[in-house]
């Protein structure tokens, strides 16, 4: 029974990891129409961005180290979605194989500049005490940066939800989501709903990249790529566009990997989550959440 | 060959200013040329038709006058030249457009689609709305895409009608496709609409237009064939078959 709730919340973590950076990706499909690749990149500038103001901080409190830190890596993330937006996207909305490259490139070359100045090794990351501790839930020995990646991740969906329902952006972006030119034509500047969208989400990814950090208590270089290739199996299954559909496909896709991964050879896991995709696929072209956020 | 726009000297309509200035207008679409330096002029008050056959380009030259497209030549709103714009600012200026399709947000509800058409700093029409368009009230918190085409296109109408701003609306084809009882509405609502805003409609459905408009444009293959009175238009079996390519009635 403990080893069934490990499992459980263990795959909920990587799920609500998973979730952090399949959202942006999926609000910034659903209203701008790019694929971006370079989403992986926010998460690990974000990540070396809090490990590096972590380590130049005064003082002894690993608490506050790691509180500056995480808004440090929030704020990077922020700032990086940005720039690429304003200066690598923008001038190729009408060229969607140029934005494929230019994303392409710049996650390259971000792990290439990362491996150069951190090298490659995998670097520890001091967590206080509390988040390398247990809590017992039904026998089970959780460990409490798994419960805060979950309490994190269902926050950031709470706030993205009441963004995009209560507020006139979320709004915009909604409707763009389904008709971009006729937001356009109602006399609202998209553009600056793309920035804002493109920042939201380089934000959760920054998130993510810092928390993946705490999850793991070490970061390397090829962190953001690797979760990024699951991220967008579960905006594909979640449907593109969709929060909602990318919270329950998050999910999913944490569960199926942890639990096959634990109960079958080594792999399952992974190779299960394609899998899902096809089914969901041909049983619902549009994903589970359709094109609705 | 480039057929010469007949004019017809109208004494009503003459007398009133020239609102909406169009230049020397042209639209590609990808390769293809669709609208051919396009000039016209729409008369501030009343409703002003755009006409001509499926294809001549009269969808492209209201999406080219907003900035939706990429155009080259001159537009003129109130003197205020609009092609330095981009695409919102030119419809801040005081246009409202109700594309051919409708393109309400159908995920939205109702109410949602109108506040998004809400623009800061302009008085809103609500009550003005609802008058015309009951069922829009009674509505409010349904999914426009789950709406008829008919009480779709009173959402159209509505974004467009709104702000109290407005001093042009373009209207696409606002009858197609409905029954006619909901021609009638639409109708109606857009003589309302005319007291207070000019309006510049593409329309097929000639009677439509014979009833609402005083002034008419007709374009035919991206190029302005005939500007003048459209009961000249209508009235004239031989323009009409030759403009349009078909018979009045």
């Amino acid at each position: 029974m403990s080893t069934f709730v490990l499992l459980l919340v263990t795959g909920l973590g990587l799920g609500a990891l998973y979730f952090l950076i399949a959202a942006g990706l999926s609000l910034i499909w659903g209203l701008m129409r790019v694929l971006n690749f370079a989403h992986g990149a926010f998460v690990t500038v974000a990540a070396y961005v809090a490990w590096s103001v972590g380590h130049a901080l005064p003082g002894d409190s690993l608490w506050l180290h790691w509180l500056v830190s995480l808004v440090a890596g929030v704020v990077a993330g922020g700032v990086f979605a940005a720039l690429t937006e304003i200066v690598l996207i923008r001038p190729l909305y009408a060229r969607p194989i140029g934005q494929v490259l230019v994303t392409v490139g710049l996650a390259l070359a971000t792990v290439a500049v990362v491996q150069g100045a951190y090298g490659t090794d995998p670097l520890t990351v001091p967590l206080p005490d509390a988040l390398t501790k247990t809590t017992s839930i039904l026998g089970a020995l959780i460990p409490n940066s798994r419960l805060l990646v979950i309490g994190a991740a269902a926050a950031v969906l709470v706030a993205l939800l009441f963004f995009l329902r209560r507020t006139r952006y979320g709004l915009i972006v909604r409707a763009g989501v389904d008709n971009r030119e006729m937001v356009t034509a109602l006399g609202i500047d998209v553009q600056t709903a793309f920035t804002l969208v493109f920042v939201i989400g380089g934000m959760a990814a920054g998130l993510a990249g810092v928390l993946a950090s705490t999850y793991d208590g070490s970061l390397d270089p090829g962190r953001g790529t690797s979760m990024l290739i699951f991220a967008f199996i579960v905006v594909v299954i979640g449907g593109l566009g969709s929060v909602t559909g990318s919270a329950v496909s998050a999910v999913l896709v944490g569960e199926v990997q942890q639990f096959l991964n634990f109960y079958g050879a080594s792999g399952t896991g992974d190779f299960a989550v394609v899998l899902l995709l096809a089914g969901v696929l041909l049983v619902r072209p549009g994903g589970l959440g359709g094109a609705a956020p | 060959m480039t057929e010469r726009p007949i004019e017809t000297a109208d004494p009503a309509t003459a007398e009133r200013p020239v609102l909406l200035e169009v230049r020397d207008l042209s639209v590609s679409l990808g390769d293809s040329a669709i609208v051919h330096g396009v000039s016209l002029d729409v008369r501030a008050g009343g409703i002003t038709a755009l006409l001509g056959r499926n294809g001549a380009g009269k969808t492209t030259l209201l999406r080219g006058m907003l900035g939706l497209v990429a155009r080259t030549g001159s537009v003129r709103l109130a003197g205020e030249e609009l092609t330095t714009l981009r695409a919102h600012d030119v419809i801040r200026r005081g246009i409202g457009y109700v594309p051919e399709n409708r393109d309400v947000f159908g995920s939205l509800t109702v109410a949602e689609n109108l506040r998004l058409a809400e623009r800061r700093g302009t008085a809103l029409r609500y009550d003005a709305v609802y008058e015309l368009f009951p069922e829009l009230r009674e509505r409010s918190a349904q999914r426009a895409g789950t709406l008829s085409g008919g009480q779709q296109q009173m959402v159209a109408l509505a974004r467009a009608l709104l702000n109290a701003e407005n001093r042009l609306m373009l209207v696409d084809e606002p009858t197609k496709g409905l029954s006619p009882l909901m021609v009638k509405r639409v109708t109606d609502a857009l003589a309302a609409a005319s007291r207070e805003t000019t309006i510049l409609l593409v329309e097929q459905n000639l009677s439509v237009a014979n009833r609402l408009a005083e002034d008419a444009i007709v374009i035919d293959q991206g190029r302005v064939t005939f500007t003048g009175n459209v009961k000249d238009l209508t009235g004239d079996r031989e323009l009409a078959r030759r403009y349009l390519g078909i018979a009045s009635h």
